[in-house]
């Protein structure tokens, strides 16, 4: 095993463990959590020592079956990457542990089948972030997606009908991906996207190229649910079996914005996003502005905390977006960081989400009376995370959000400053009165919607083992985020910044 | 409009997958059975498959399949084949389309059993009540 190639494990583990997981898991469900855990385990380590490495001795090409590039398809280790490869990783192993007992009881004798999607999702992800292909990003994309499809048709109620949705819309936005690349293969004639990157300010012709990008960021708009593209998002999460949307809410998101830093900064150059179309920067930034303000009121609305926690995806969605198009140092800084932060915030309210579903059977506001005194330790994560989400030090969503707003001061684009400041107000004001509910609440069954799964026992030690180490995570990253910004991210930043 | 025509016909690949993906998307948008929705979007996959493989022609371009000892003597003469390349990436990109459509149907399928229709109104009429 040559440090070479460790990526390579990183992203087998999960994909190989899938056959297994299918295959032996059929028999007997107790092979099931070993596996998956072992290979998530195994992907979190290997991570750690790539994310090293690629600190050590900066950008690592890697191509794939000896086809050299630009012929064959390359795989990108850089700093950005491996963080993304190391979050990936960490956040997968962490939302298993809760996705284990919660699949258990939601999908008794499907396990075997969640499972094998929920790996191959996992190395789907994996890839993602690694590839340095423009094509080889759609297969990727569409694995990710497909695996997700089914994964949220496993859920209750509605989730067939959400997943159709999502299958529509979806399909879009690869579609346009794809017609992106496409115009981008006729002008250039190559698809590695260093060697795009070469050849595009050489290329004739400004509607075209215009034209492939416009193609290639909406459609990853469509993906990441990116206002006003976002009206798929909220069903599709919200009725997701809790074990899939525990890992799918952190990651997928987050890692189609890290696709679209890909595609503005290694396919084309800051340039010429910010210096050729000035006027699509401020419609991006407009749209991000008036997305976190619609989304957070939306979220205001809800009165289940599955249901209010998808509005907020797309709030942060729109923090990220607009953090990156700002086109400064602390905006870009800002944003990178919110990718790491924002994973794990979301992390930690679904796994609490998680914890309290598995134990009252019911997110409803009604039903978390009183949930203070039954469920300490959880709810004592869920605040840690609920004031990161808000934006308190020293939890770790004060400092991407710090770092955000002077990206936007520094900007002159208030819009995005107020919009921020908004959000976090109607942040405070929504976990404030779910808190208020939990705490002073008494425990009042006469007005209790009939829970949808019957209470059960505590959850498991590693489940609310898991939530503790997201809410202690949150922490630590929160006070580390000086060393985290200094030691990598101003090195994953892209060239220019 | 003449220019225009003479435009539109030299370019008549690029004009026809347009056409096609607009009435892809308009079914895919408009259409309120699933079924037909999944049929436009099938038409608007195949829409830019057939965009990706025009792509690749050439007038009198001959099927890229080489002759090793030929190569050896005469060389390869670019001009005068087909560009594989993206029929390649529209083998893969068939797979995807077809797994797609097959995750659709096993969903639509499963709406079908729940609601007994596929009239996307009629299904929201019985979530209403």
């Amino acid at each position: 095993m040559t440090t070479s190639n460790l990526h390579m494990y990183v992203m087998a583990a999960p994909l190989i463990c899938a056959l297994f997981v299918n295959l032996l898991g059929r028999r007997s469900r107790r092979y099931i959590a070993p596996l998956t855990l072992g290979a998530l385990l195994f992907s979190s380590v290997t991570a750690c020592s790539v994310l090293t490495n690629a600190l050590q001795n900066g950008r690592l090409s890697y191509t794939v079956g000896n086809w050299t590039p630009p012929y064959g398809i390359e795989l990108i280790i850089d700093p950005l990457s491996a963080l993304m490869l190391l979050l990936i990783s960490v956040v997968a192993l962490l939302a298993t542990c809760a996705a284990l007992p919660s699949v258990q009881r939601e999908q008794a004798g499907k396990e075997h089948l969640f499972f094998t999607l929920y790996l191959i999702l996992i190395a789907g992800l994996m890839g993602l972030v690694m590839t340095g292909d423009a094509f080889n990003l759609y297969v990727l994309l569409e694995i990710t997606s497909i695996t997700t499809y089914g994964l949220i048709a496993m859920g209750k109620g509605r989730a067939v009908l959400s997943s159709f949705n999502y299958i529509i819309m979806g399909s879009i936005g690869a579609c346009f991906y794809l017609l992106g690349v496409g115009y981008i293969y006729i002008l250039t004639g190559t698809l590695n996207m260093a060697d795009i990157a070469t050849r595009l300010p050489l290329v004739q012709g400004d509607a075209a190229v215009a034209t492939a990008f416009a193609f290639l960021i909406v459609g990853l708009f469509i993906k990441m649910a990116f206002f006003p593209l976002h009206g798929w998002l909220p069903h599709a999460y919200g009725d997701a079996p809790m074990g899939a949307s525990v890992m799918i809410a952190p990651l997928m998101t987050k890692v189609t914005v890290y696709l679209m830093i890909r595609v503005m900064f290694s396919i084309f150059s800051p340039q010429y996003e910010f210096l050729l179309h000035p006027g699509i920067q401020n419609l991006v930034i407009w749209a991000a502005s008036i997305g976190i303000v619609c989304a957070s009121l939306q979220a205001l609305a809800q009165r289940d905390i599955k249901r209010m926690l998808t509005y907020i995806i797309i709030a942060e969605v729109g923090y990220m977006v607009g953090g990156i198009w700002l086109a400064n140092d602390q905006g870009m800084t800002g944003a990178i960081l919110h990718i790491v932060n924002d994973a794990l915030m979301t992390l930690c309210l679904f796994l609490a989400a998680a914890t309290i579903f598995y134990r009252i059977g019911s997110l409803h506001f009604d039903d978390l009376k009183g949930l203070y005194q039954r469920m300490p330790l959880t709810m004592a994560a869920f605040t840690v995370g609920a004031f990161s989400m808000i934006g308190v030090p020293p939890t770790a969503g004060f400092f991407s959000k710090w770092y955000l707003i002077l990206g936007g001061i520094e900007a002159g684009h208030w819009e995005y400053v107020a919009a921020l400041i908004f959000s976090s107000l109607i942040n405070a004001v929504l976990f404030f009165r779910l808190i208020e509910i939990a705490y002073f609440g008494d425990v009042d069954h006469a007005h209790g919607h009939a829970p949808t799964l019957q209470p059960a026992a505590p959850a498991p030690w590693y489940m609310q083992g898991s939530l503790l180490v997201t809410a202690a995570a949150l922490i630590i990253v929160g006070l580390g985020s000086g060393q985290l910004v200094q030691g990598v991210i101003k090195l994953a930043l892209p060239t220019g910044f | 409009m003449e220019d225009f025509i003479a435009l539109v016909i030299a370019k008549y690949n690029y004009w026809l997958y347009v056409i096609l993906m607009m009435i892809g998307f308009y079914a895919m948008i408009g259409k309120k059975n699933l079924i037909k929705k999944l049929i436009g979007m099938n038409i608007f996959q195949t829409a830019i498959i057939l965009m990706f493989v025009s792509v690749g022609v050439k007038k009198g371009g001959a099927i890229p399949i080489l002759d090793k000892h030929e190569v050896l003597v005469n060389g390869i003469e670019a001009a005068r084949i087909v560009n594989p390349l993206p029929h390649v990436l529209m083998l893969t990109a068939i797979v995807v389309s077809v797994s797609i459509t097959g995750v659709a149907l096993a969903i639509i399928l499963r709406i079908y059993r729940k609601y007994g229709t596929l009239e996307e109104d009629e299904i929201m009429e019985k979530l209403d009540q």
